[in-house]
């Protein structure tokens, strides 16, 4: 069971108030993702969860007894750092072996789970290598491994793969995610990367200054974008973010519409030129400019498209998927 | 891209180098060859470089006379003891100020530092008083609690320097993984450690192995380490070069062993990290 | 960067060791400064009163003090100038690639680890002995009259002696620094049309500046307190007894044990002056 409520949550380092009064549930089993830029708060909020920090007022409840003056070693928690922070002087099968040893486990049941999480993570050849001689998909996956076997109430991962290359970082993505599938425990996940957030999210916490901007699906993310900031954090290409007449036209301070949501057609409210075609293949990428508009506009055309820099071409938004915001920034219904 | 160097110009720097490098060393040289010859070749004119008849007569000599042994003991405990003690008590203050810093950690830090700026000379009757008040003038523990007082800054500024370039969040996972406080510092950190905790053995039984103000000042016949050792070769017996060889080469020899395992880590220790 | 419970921890942790250091530094410190202000002679019945500043005057009005203050610089300043531009050339030297690199260094090094009493001992009576020691041999050699140095020349002899077993630690330190310099800048002052000789000036010795300034603390700190050397050597007589070794005296020879805490006072002061420079420098070092 690993339900994890913060109530007026907060945290201040001396006069600087990091996190301001915060509530939120994690339910058991869900894969709860934070995200937002660097320093808005997220790792601190992970660290207060595992209780590496102490929060200064308010109440972190686990299964709804109160932890928030727990220790760390008590939480039932497990956590991935983003160094992986393994033992260097311990082999693999000691470094997976450290959590139940500290718990008491008996040695036969310890070498049960070991051998299970070795099978599962595919490191049952690497047992008795020291971390200094894996790769870092390997050594990845030695710092699940020491969070399996505590069969803990929730997993903490810390960005824990910011360190790997990019073709890793995909294939860990997956791991992760089928791992979750089949243990069902509840994970929360730090991220800085809003592709990892939707690839891998049940619900998705997007913070800012320590405040949380919006809580929800990834489709609900995607889809309704509560302000402005969410509407240009989560999507890629970034949604285009259009002011002036044509928002007022709509009634809005700002429009946003997703580079996705434009057709290259033959009458349109804007033509522009193309500034910058990226072609990626499967999409190509168009930066549109001297649209009328003072925004460059990107727009995503499916598949192989021929155009090139200085080409003219004539958009149209999708009216129906057009989103609005006032001038606070804030979603218009 | 460093350019090639000509051989001519490597050889010319070898030749310097070693030039230079054997003239300082020399003074050792000729005391470990001294202590091989006999007196009458010790002090021939010309002096004798290599060809003389080798003795281990003045070892035998020096070490019937005087009890080497016992004053080599001494050395042992009161260096051995002396930092054994200050590793024990530093290890977790310096665990404290790696890994907890607060605002005040600085300044604890250079305070710690500051007591090792003392002229020992300034304190050298309060000190010689209160040995004499608990019964300890002329013993070995006196000098293995005096010495450690001494050292412990240095102790606790090496393995502060050692203790910081081991990540945090590898003691923070052992937090999570259910350690508490005595197997974080047991399990974890010392193992990690290691390496810097034994070049901080390393120099500091060094240093105290050749301390010289207090050794000299508050023994006398039974605690008395090597230092104050060959100090009573001072006279007459200084005159027999050979001997006073012997026993000089018996005192430095340990330390110049240890020595050269410990120069790489020489230049931290000394200069408080200040120069890396 | 941790919780409540980590931060008392971690108190009580450093207790033992600020605990004694304090002791040791405060228990001392104010017995010494109460007996620079008493009659205190133990051999004549111990504390006989009150002094006042008496001792702190008698002991800068003695006749011994200013020489003593002389000779200490004298000593201090000399074994700096030697060892530092000594400690340079050689440092410069080693950082030559060569054959045998590491055992030069050993060899440099070792005087460092020679324990005071022996080096002091074995210079004194091999060394500069005038009728057996080797120089003396040495100077017969080139035809001139044998040096007795530790009569004649007495400060110059013990200087001698300490910068032969401080050489090694200017050395390694300037070493460390000298091969901290990135190649890159002093191949773009050649490119300049930099010469050797201001590639030094305007390149290497800027960046040994903060390694020296290092060098000459600490050195400063332990010279000040050079004891072992004069013990073994010349006793203090000739014109050797620096401020320390008076003190020394005042103290456990003539058993005015008031008159040496007074200057046992001052040269705290003395060492404490410098010491603050030292702390600003590695205090800044802390912050990186």
């Amino acid at each position: 069971m690993g339900k994890i409520t913060l109530e007026k949550v907060t945290k201040s380092f001396g006069d600087v108030n990091v996190i301001p009064p915060l509530d939120l549930t994690i339910e058991d089993g869900e894969f709860c993702v934070f995200v937002g830029p660097s320093g808005c708060g997220k790792s601190t909020l992970l660290r207060l969860i595992a209780g590496l920090e102490d929060i200064s007022s308010g109440a972190i409840k686990i299964d709804g007894n109160d932890a928030s003056n727990t220790p760390p070693a008590k939480r039932g928690l497990a956590m991935v750092f983003q160094s992986y922070a393994l033992y260097p002087h311990m082999s693999v099968r000691k470094n997976i072996a450290f959590p139940m040893k500290m718990a008491g486990v008996p040695q036969e049941e310890q070498d049960k789970r070991i051998a299970a999480a070795a099978k599962a993570l595919n490191l049952t050849d690497y047992l008795d290598r020291r971390p200094g001689q894996l790769s870092g998909g390997q050594r990845q996956r030695v710092a699940i491994g020491r969070a399996i076997v505590r069969e803990p109430a929730a997993f903490l991962f810390d960005e824990p793969l910011s360190n790997l290359d990019a073709a890793l970082r995909v294939g860990m993505r997956m791991e992760i995610g089928e791992l979750h599938a089949k243990l069902q425990t509840t994970m929360i996940y730090v991220t800085h990367d809003q592709v990892e957030a939707m690839t891998m999210a049940d619900k998705i916490v997007v913070l800012r200054a320590g405040n949380i901007e919006q809580v929800g699906s990834p489709l609900e993310l995607y889809r309704a974008p509560r302000n402005l900031f969410v509407a240009g954090f989560i999507g890629s290409p970034k949604m285009n973010l259009i002011e002036g007449n044509a928002a007022q036209q709509h009634g809005a301070t700002t429009i946003g519409v997703r580079p996705e949501h434009i057709d290259i057609t033959d009458s349109g409210p804007w033509t522009g030129t193309v500034g910058v075609a990226e072609h990626l293949g499967s999409d190509t990428f168009l930066h549109v400019h001297d649209t009328g508009l003072a925004e460059t506009v990107t727009v995503r055309a499916t598949g192989e498209v021929g155009f090139k820099h200085g080409d003219k071409v004539t958009l149209a938004p999708r009216e129906d998927l057009i989103h609005r915001f006032d001038r606070d920034g804030l979603r218009v219904a | 891209m460093a350019r090639a160097v000509t051989s001519r110009r490597k050889a010319i720097n070898t030749a310097a180098a070693w030039t230079v490098g054997l003239l300082i060393f020399f003074p050792i040289l000729w005391t470990i060859l001294t202590s091989f010859k006999t007196e009458a070749q010790a002090i021939a004119d010309p002096p004798i470089f290599l060809g003389f008849d080798w003795t281990l007569e003045n070892y035998r000599v020096v070490q019937e006379r005087s009890d080497y042994m016992s004053f080599l003991w001494n050395s042992v405990i009161i260096a051995g003891g002396s930092t054994l003690l200050g590793v024990l008590i530093a290890v977790p203050a310096a665990w404290s100020m790696a890994f907890v810093p607060s605002k005040r950690t600085k300044d604890i830090l250079l305070w710690m530092l500051s007591t090792k700026m003392l002229p020992a000379v300034g304190v050298l009757y309060p000190i010689y008083l209160i040995c004499i008040e608990l019964g300890l003038l002329d013993s070995r523990a006196a000098l293995v609690v005096i010495l450690m007082l001494i050292n412990l800054p240095i102790i606790v500024w090496m393995l502060y320097t050692y203790f910081r370039e081991i990540p945090g969040e590898i003691l923070e996972a052992s937090r999570m993984d259910g350690a508490g406080l005595k197997e974080e510092i047991l399990h974890v950190l010392t193992p990690m450690a290691i390496p810097g905790i034994a070049s901080t053995i390393l120099l500091n039984f060094i240093l105290a192995w050749n301390e010289a103000f207090w050794t000299l000042n508050l023994t006398a016949a039974n605690a008395a380490p090597l230092t104050a050792f060959i100090a009573s070769y001072s006279s007459p017996e200084g005159l027999f070069y050979a001997k006073l060889s012997a026993a000089s080469t018996m005192a430095i020899a340990p330390i110049l062993i240890l020595g050269w395992f410990s120069q790489k880590q020489l230049v931290r220790g000394l200069t408080f990290g200040a120069v890396k | 960067m941790a919780t409540q419970h980590s931060r008392s921890a971690a108190r009580m942790m450093m207790a033992p060791a600020v605990v004694l250091l304090l002791g040791w530094m405060l228990v001392p410190l104010i017995m010494t400064l109460w007996f620079s202000f008493r009659r205190y002679l133990p051999l004549r019945g111990g504390d006989l009163g009150s002094a006042g500043f008496d001792n702190f005057v008698r002991f800068v009005t003695s006749s011994a003090f200013w020489p003593s203050v002389q000779t200490t610089l004298i000593m201090v300043g000399g074994v700096l100038v030697i060892t530092i531009v000594l400690g340079v050339l050689l440092s410069l030297l080693l950082d030559q690639p060569m054959w045998g690199q590491g055992v030069v260094r050993i060899l440099v090094i070792a005087p460092f680890f020679v324990m005071p009493t022996v080096s002091a001992l074995v210079w004194k009576n091999m060394f500069m002995d005038p009728t057996n020691g080797l120089l003396a041999h040495l100077w017969q050699f080139f035809g001139a009259e044998p040096v007795a140095w530790l009569s004649s020349v007495p400060l110059t002899s013990i200087i001698m002696i300490v910068s032969w077993q401080w050489l090694p630690f200017a050395t390694l330190i300037l070493l460390t620094a000298v091969q901290s310099l990135d190649g890159e800048q002093l191949e773009a002052s050649e490119m300049d049309g930099a010469s050797p000789l201001a590639r030094f000036f305007y390149i290497i010795l800027p960046h040994l500046s903060r390694a020296i300034t290092i060098v000459v603390l600490i050195q400063t700190i332990f010279l000040l307190s050079i004891f072992a050397e004069i013990f073994v050597t010349t006793g203090g007589a000739f014109g050797t007894r620096t401020l320390t070794y008076l003190i020394y005296q005042r103290v456990l020879e003539s058993q005015n044990v008031g008159l040496g805490s007074a200057g046992g006072v001052y040269a705290i002061i003395l060492a404490n002056i410098v010491a603050i420079f030292l702390m600003r420098i590695v205090g800044k070092n802390l912050d990186k």
